[in-house]
């Protein structure tokens, strides 16, 4: 019999596992304990040292302006200074206003110019049609402007305005006679109606040299005024052909060139024509009729 | 008897939840080696033509792990140091384990020892209504005698063996069918309770839960005798080291089932103590040199004995072949006679065939299959497992012969009496079945 109590020194190592290697080998080859060991456990250590690392508000404060600080280092690189603003395609008064309006302090990094609030910013300017930026290499923003032509002049009760074929202001104007070839309107929302406007001037050239300006009344419908103090009520629709039956009736009878207070077109199957008063006495008399001592 | 009953229900619950996890450890409980073979179950892989079916079942396993190690605290196949055998059983499976690289927890073992006696049972009942039913056979079984297996033993195999319908007999599945008389006969085994209580412990000290237990002569029986051999029956001598099982079959059930206590280690031991070496010299030398029949070629056949003395008349010693010869004979006849008694016991004499099939590590001593044919009748034959899927080559000798064949009986096991329902009277008085039952019988 073998001795139970002592155990005899082994000259040979014992080829079984203790309890706790087998032990071991076996948990070890649980795929869960495999999977939370090889995977979790890193993750776990990961996600902690960070953690702590990251606790600390003075650390993080430093890891962000280190961010910051690189940002602002590789932003403001000599390559990405914008140092000059070229304004191209604007006449010097306005260039001056756009350069005014851009309020950039320069040099300054492209990438700080906000191009869309800047390009918003000209576009506020009333002569300013349109605005392209650009930063071209070299450190230039490039401002393509495109101005707004003036078409009409609009008087109101301030001041003469200029404005453009669609109506909106360009500019105030001091004289009528800084732009003598530019037609005059007046009445209140005539700027709003300059398409219209611009439209009758082109029906009414025959009468061109004759016409003072375009009156918009109520808001809702145009007078021709004429010299003489003459003027042609049009409708509220359709003016254009109004104004072209009236011209062909001119040139047919020459119907401007009588003493004529006004024409009114406002009834397009009716016109009607109201004389000066001498005139109306003329007609009355050929008629036969006595209207002396009469107030009509 | 009821307490081995629900453990084995419960170890049958336990290898079908292991077989849905799809992995299995085999362990082979053997007095010379204990293997462990780690399964692993894929489910059937078809061949995609439907005319080639899966080879005898077997391709639903394959063998992932495999891991022998030298026996230690095994004797006459049973546990006679319970601590070196754990030893020995943690080796094998840390092994194999790492050769599968995955985790086993269940285990189904086989051992050799324990004095396995088997009982042939018969059982008869008369049909309620004419038609046999999952409950008829459950009380056909429960109305079997058993006799008296003795003090402190336990039942391993009970096997329904055949079923027999009034005067038909023969039958393997007789639910459905219509009769009066249903009687059964069964195979039982019994073998002593204390040897399986051991393994129980041991496996359960190496953190492993046991999921089934067989008799090795059975599952060697099911390994290396071919399909015909099982059907018309035939014996398969598993000679292992210190125990030699017998295992019949017949009509492919076991239907008996002994142990010869003497293996190939007491032929070690022979030579051992005529030669006066040590054990490991001598059973180099038995595997080197051994035979059971000596020719004039082995008188001239001279063996080192060896040794480390210091006495050189001692160490210098010399033995031929025939004299070698002459130790081992006399052993390996004599547990031949043995299972020749056991056999005769039996009555193998009557069966229709006779076929004896040698298998086991120590059938492979050279001109065995002579020596039993003299000595057990014409037909013998060396019988070698059958190849499974994944087998290690080193392990698929007639030594793995009882291992392979568990992994067969894991992927297939034979109904056993603990697979049928309990018969409803044998339930508790409150259990819903009886219920069921008695509605059934009242309307």
């Amino acid at each position: 019999m073998q001795p139970l109590s002592a155990r005899r020194p082994a000259l040979r190592v014992d080829p079984a596992p203790t309890k706790w290697a087998y032990r071991m080998q076996r948990l070890w080859l649980t795929p869960v304990f495999r999977t939370l060991f090889r995977v979790g456990l890193p993750a776990f250590v990961l996600v902690s040292v960070a953690g702590v690392f990251l606790a600390d508000p003075a650390r993080r404060a430093a890891i962000s302006g280190g961010i910051a600080g690189v940002r602002e280092q590789f932003q403001n690189r000599p390559e990405f200074m914008v140092r000059l603003v070229s304004v191209v395609g604007a006449s010097p008064e306005l260039a001056d206003a756009v350069r005014a309006r851009l309020a950039l302090t320069l040099p300054l990094s492209s990438f700080d110019i906000d191009l869309t609030a800047v390009r918003a910013r000209i576009q506020d300017l009333d002569a300013v049609a349109r605005a392209d930026l650009m930063v071209r290499s070299g450190g230039v923003l490039e401002v393509a402007i495109t101005e707004r032509v003036p078409a009409l002049l609009w008087r109101t009760e301030t001041g003469i305005e200029m404005l453009d074929a669609d109506g909106h202001r360009v500019a105030s104007l001091a004289a009528r006679t800084d732009r003598p070839d530019l037609p005059i309107i007046a009445g209140e929302g005539a700027d709003s109606a300059a398409a219209e406007a611009l439209a009758l001037l082109a029906a009414a050239a025959p009468i061109l040299p004759r016409l003072r300006g375009l009156v918009r009344v109520g808001d809702r419908r145009w007078d021709v005024v004429l010299d003489r103090n003459q003027r042609i009520l049009l409708p509220e629709e359709k003016p254009i052909a109004a104004i072209e039956r009236l011209i062909a009736l001119h040139q047919a009878g020459d119907l401007l060139g009588r003493d004529i207070l006004a024409v009114d077109l406002r009834t397009d199957h009716r016109p009607v024509l109201r004389l000066a008063p001498f005139a109306l006495n003329q007609l009355r008399q050929s008629q036969g009729i006595d209207t002396s001592g009469s107030q009509l | 008897m009821t307490d081995l009953y629900q453990a084995q229900r419960a170890m049958r619950n336990m290898r079908r939840a292991a077989m849905q996890r799809g992995v299995i450890a085999i362990l082979d409980i053997g007095t010379s080696k204990i293997a462990c073979l780690i399964l692993r179950f894929d489910g059937v892989q078809g061949f995609g033509d439907e005319t080639v079916g899966p080879m005898a079942g077997q391709s639903s396993f394959r063998v992932i792990g495999a891991a022998t190690t030298r026996s230690r605290g095994v004797r006459f196949g049973e546990i006679s140091v319970m601590a070196e055998t754990e030893r020995a059983v943690r080796t094998a499976v840390q092994a194999a384990q790492k050769m599968a690289n995955v985790r086993v927890d269940h285990v189904i073992a086989c051992f050799s020892g324990a004095e396995p006696r088997s009982y042939g049972l018969a059982g008869e009942i008369e049909l309620e209504d004419s038609v046999v039913t999952e409950q008829d056979v459950a009380r056909v079984l429960a109305a079997c005698d058993v006799p008296d297996i003795g003090q402190g033993r336990e039942v391993l195999h009970a096997q329904p063996v055949n079923f027999a319908l009034d005067h038909r007999s023969g039958l393997g599945d007789p639910r459905g069918q219509i009769g009066n008389r249903l009687a059964t006969d069964m195979h039982l085994l019994s073998i002593d309770g204390t040897v399986v209580q051991n393994i129980l412990h041991c496996i359960q000290r190496c953190d492993l839960e046991l999921a089934g237990m067989a008799s090795s002569a059975y599952v060697s029986g099911i390994s290396s005798l071919v399909e015909d051999e099982q059907e018309l029956g035939a014996a398969c001598i598993d000679m292992g080291g210190g125990s030699s099982g017998i295992s019949i079959f017949i009509k492919k059930h076991m239907i008996y089932a002994d142990a010869v206590r003497m293996g190939g280690d007491h032929v070690t031991s022979d030579i051992s103590k005529g030669l006066m070496v040590p054990m490991a010299v001598a059973e180099r030398i038995k595997t080197k040199h051994g035979g059971v029949h000596a020719t004039g070629m082995d008188d001239r056949e001279m063996i080192e004995v060896g040794g480390d003395s210091g006495d050189w008349e001692k160490d210098r010693r010399q033995i031929s072949r025939t004299e070698l010869i002459g130790i081992m004979r006399p052993r390996v006849e004599e547990i031949l006679e043995e299972v020749r008694e056991r056999l005769d016991a039996a009555g193998f004499d009557s069966l229709p065939s006779q076929q004896i099939v040698l298998t086991g590590g120590a059938s492979q001593i050279p001109g065995l299959d002579g020596l039993a044919s003299r000595i057990l009748g014409q037909r013998v034959r060396l019988g070698r497992p059958l190849r499974v899927q994944g087998l290690p080559q080193a392990a698929t000798g007639a030594a793995f012969s009882s291992a392979v064949g568990l992994c067969l009986f894991a992927a297939h096991p034979q109904d056993e009496w603990w697979d049928f329902e309990i018969p409803t009277e044998r339930y508790p008085a409150r259990s819903l079945k009886r219920v069921v039952k008695w509605f059934k019988d009242n309307w």
